[in-house]
C-alpha cells in the first residue's frame, strides 16, 4: 500500500491531483466553520467589491461574500458529483460484469441496449428526468447516476471480458458456484482497480453536468451557493465586477483538474508498465 | 468488408431507435401532468377535458398509446406540438440543420488543431511540447461549455467588441455576418473536442511508435519523418474515427448549452424550449431525431473504419 502511494505521488499528475483533491476534501469537510460571513446575508453597501483583507475574493452582486460562499456551495457541488458518479459506477459494473459473464446471446443483447441508450447524450437525458421528475437535487443526482450507467457497464464489461477467462474464475466454475457468487466474489473484485481510475475522471464530468443542470435553472434554485448557480447569475453582472464570474468558475476548474490528475495519476500507478 | 457486415450494422441503428422510442416514451409517460390540462389550461371544464382525452387516445392501454404513436412516427409523422400546434417533425429537421452546421465546423476546427497537436505531444514525448499540449487538454476539460462560452462572451464581444455576442444569422442571408456569429460558438464547443482528441492521438501514436514494425522501419535506414508519415499515422490515427464518432454525444450535449447562451435556433434550443414547456411530442421527436443523428455518425464511421483498415474482417 505504502509502495503503490509512493508511486501515485511520484508522477507529477498524480502528486497535483492529490493535492488538489485533498484541498476539495478540507473545503467540503470544513467549509462551513471556515467561512468568515453567511452565505446568503446580503449587504448593499458591499457590491462588487473587489478581493481586500475584508473579502478575500471580493462580493458579488448582492454584496455576499464569494470565498464564504465558495466554502460552502463546495457541499452541494463537489458532494453531489461524487455520490452520483458513485451510483452510477455501481450500476454499470454490476451490468457490466454480469454482462461479461453470461456471455453469448445475453451478452449481446444488453450491449446493444446500452449502445443504444448511450446514444441518447447524457446531458439531454439528465435534462429530462430532472425536468419530468422535478427538479431537485435527489433527482439530478438520479439523473446524472442514471446518465452515467452506461458508459461505466461498457467500459467494466470490456474488463471483466478478460477475467472471465482467468483460470480461478473457471476454477469456481467447475466447483459449481452459482452465477451470483462468481460475479460478486470473484469477478468484481478483480475488475475494481481499472473502474477506480474510470471513475475518478468521471467526478469531474459529473461536477460539470450538475453545473450545467443548475445553469439551465434545473438543479440547485436561488439563492443557494452552487456554484454552477453562481456563474449562472454572475451572467447578468459580470460587466460590472468580473470576479463575480471567475472565482466560481476557478472552482469548477480545480475540482475538475483535480480529479481528472488523480485520475490518471493512479491509472499509471496501478499500471507500471506504461 | 462484407455486405453482411453492413445489413448487421443497420439493423443495430433500428434496434437502438427501437430501444430510444421505448425510453423516451416510458420517460413521458411517468410525467405527472396531463396533455390534455396542458392543452386547454387548468381552467377547462371536466366534459372538455374528457372528450380531448378520448379524442388524442389518452384512455387507451399504454401499450396502445406507444404503438399508436410508434406507427405514426414511422410514416412521418412526429406529432403536432402542445405549444405552437405546428407539426414538430419539419420544425426540429429546420432546427437540427443549423446544430449540424454548428457541429461540423466544430469538428473541423478539432481535426485541423487536435490531430498536429498529437502528434507534436508524441514525437517529443517527455520534452517542453508534451508538456504544454497536456496543459492545453487539462484547460479544456477544466470548465464546462457554459463557462468558456460566458467568459468567451465578455472577452471577446463586451470587451474587445471584435465579435458578436449571441444570435445567428443564416449564412444564405448574409455570409460575413452569419460567420461571425457562428465563431464563438463553434470555437466553445472544439476546446473539450480539442483536449479529449488530442490526447487519444498522443496515446495512440506513442503505443504504435513503440511496435516491432516500426522499430524494424527505422533499422531499414528509414528516415524518422518518412516512418512516422508512412507507417505510424496510418496505424496511429485510424482509431481516431472511433473516438471521433463516439465524442458526437458530448458534441450533441454542448450544442444544447451552447445554443442556448448564443440563442441559436437549433435542436438544442428547441429541445429545451420544449422541455421547459413540457411540450411532449416536440420533446419526443427532438430526442429521437438526437439518437437517430448519433446512430447515423456512428454507422458511418464504423463503415469508413472497416473500409480504411483491411485487417478488420466483420462476418
Amino acid at each position: 500500500m505504502t509502495d503503490f502511494v509512493k508511486r501515485l505521488l511520484r508522477t507529477p499528475q498524480g502528486a497535483i491531483g492529490v493535492f488538489l483533491v485533498l484541498l476539495v476534501l478540507v473545503v467540503v469537510l470544513l467549509g462551513p466553520m471556515l467561512a468568515p460571513y453567511d452565505p446568503e446575508t446580503l449587504s448593499p453597501l458591499a457590491r462588487y467589491k473587489g478581493p481586500s483583507p475584508a473579502y478575500w475574493l471580493g462580493t458579488d452582486q448582492y454584496g455576499r461574500d464569494i470565498f464564504s460562499r465558495l466554502l460552502i456551495g463546495a457541499r452541494a457541488t463537489v458532494v453531489m458529483a461524487v455520490l452520483a458518479t458513485i451510483a452510477g459506477t455501481l450500476i454499470g459494473a454490476f451490468i457490466g460484469t454480469t454482462s461479461a459473464f453470461l456471455g453469448g446471446r445475453a451478452d449481446e443483447l444488453i450491449m446493444r441496449t446500452i449502445d443504444a441508450v448511450m446514444s441518447i447524450p447524457s446531458l439531454l437525458f439528465a435534462l429530462l428526468v430532472v425536468n419530468l421528475l422535478g427538479s431537485s437535487t435527489v433527482n439530478a443526482l438520479i439523473a446524472v447516476a442514471i446518465a452515467f450507467a452506461p458508459g461505466m457497464a461498457r467500459i467494466t464489461r470490456s474488463v471483466a471480458l478478460s477475467v472471465r477467462k482467468q483460470d480461478y474464475v473457471n476454477a469456481a466454475v467447475a466447483r459449481g458456484e452459482s452465477s451470483g457468487y462468481i460475479i460478486l466474489r470473484e469477478m468484481l473484485p478483480n475488475v475494481i482497480a481499472p473502474i477506480i481510475v474510470e471513475m475518478t475522471i468521471r467526478v469531474s464530468f459529473a461536477v460539470m453536468l450538475f453545473a450545467t443542470l443548475s445553469f439551465l435553472g434545473l438543479g440547485a434554485q436561488p439563492p443557494a451557493a452552487e456554484w454552477g448557480l453562481m456563474v449562472s447569475e454572475a451572467r447578468r453582472y459580470m460587466h460590472l465586477s468580473a470576479g463575480i464570474l471567475i472565482w466560481p468558475s476557478v472552482a469548477i476548474a480545480i475540482v475538475a483538474v483535480g480529479f481528472n490528475l488523480l485520475g490518471d495519476g493512479l491509472r499509471d500507478a496501478l499500471n507500471p508498465r506504461t | 468488408m462484407s455486405p453482411n457486415y453492413v445489413a448487421k450494422r443497420l439493423v443495430m441503428i433500428v434496434y437502438t431507435l427501437f430501444i430510444v422510442s421505448l425510453i423516451v416514451f416510458a420517460i413521458t409517460q411517468v410525467l405527472p401532468a396531463d396533455a390534455a390540462v396542458m392543452m386547454l389550461g387548468e381552467n377547462a371544464t371536466q366534459e372538455a377535458l374528457a372528450a380531448l382525452r378520448e379524442n388524442m387516445g389518452l384512455n387507451a392501454p399504454v401499450w396502445q398509446q406507444y404503438a399508436s404513436w410508434l406507427g405514426h412516427v414511422l410514416r412521418g409523422d412526429l406529432g403536432t406540438s402542445l405549444r405552437t400546434g405546428q407539426p414538430v417533425g419539419p420544425v426540429m429537421l429546420e432546427a437540427l440543420g443549423r446544430s449540424l452546421l454548428l457541429a461540423f465546423l466544430s469538428i473541423g476546427l478539432m481535426l485541423v488543431l487536435a490531430i498536429p497537436l498529437g502528434i507534436i505531444a508524441a514525437v517529443r514525448r517527455g520534452k517542453i511540447a508534451d508538456m504544454i499540449v497536456s496543459l492545453i487538454s487539462y484547460a479544456g476539460v477544466a470548465l464546462p461549455e457554459f463557462v468558456t462560452a460566458t467568459v468567451a462572451v465578455l472577452v471577446f464581444a463586451d470587451l474587445m467588441k471584435w465579435l458578436p455576442p449571441t444570435g445567428y444569422v443564416p449564412l444564405t442571408e448574409n455570409f460575413t455576418s452569419g460567420i461571425a456569429h457562428l465563431v464563438l460558438p463553434v470555437c466553445v464547443i472544439s476546446v473539450i473536442l480539442i483536449a479529449h482528441v488530442s490526447r487519444m492521438v498522443r496515446s495512440e501514436l506513442v503505443d504504435v511508435l513503440h511496435t516491432d514494425y516500426i522499430r524494424a522501419a527505422r533499422l531499414k535506414g528509414i528516415s524518422r519523418g518518412t516512418v512516422l508519415r508512412r507507417h505510424a499515422l496510418r496505424n496511429a490515427l485510424l482509431p481516431t474515427i472511433t473516438i471521433v464518432a463516439l465524442d458526437v454525444g458530448y458534441l450533441l450535449g454542448g450544442v444544447i448549452v451552447v445554443e442556448e447562451i448564443f440563442a441559436i435556433p437549433g435542436i438544442g434550443r428547441q429541445l429545451i424550449v420544449a422541455i421547459q414547456a413540457r411540450d411532449l411530442p416536440a420533446i419526443q421527436a427532438g430526442v429521437l431525431i438526437m439518437a437517430a443523428t448519433y446512430s447515423i455518425v456512428n454507422f458511418i464511421a464504423d463503415i469508413l473504419y472497416a473500409w480504411l483498415d483491411k485487417r478488420i474482417q466483420y462476418d
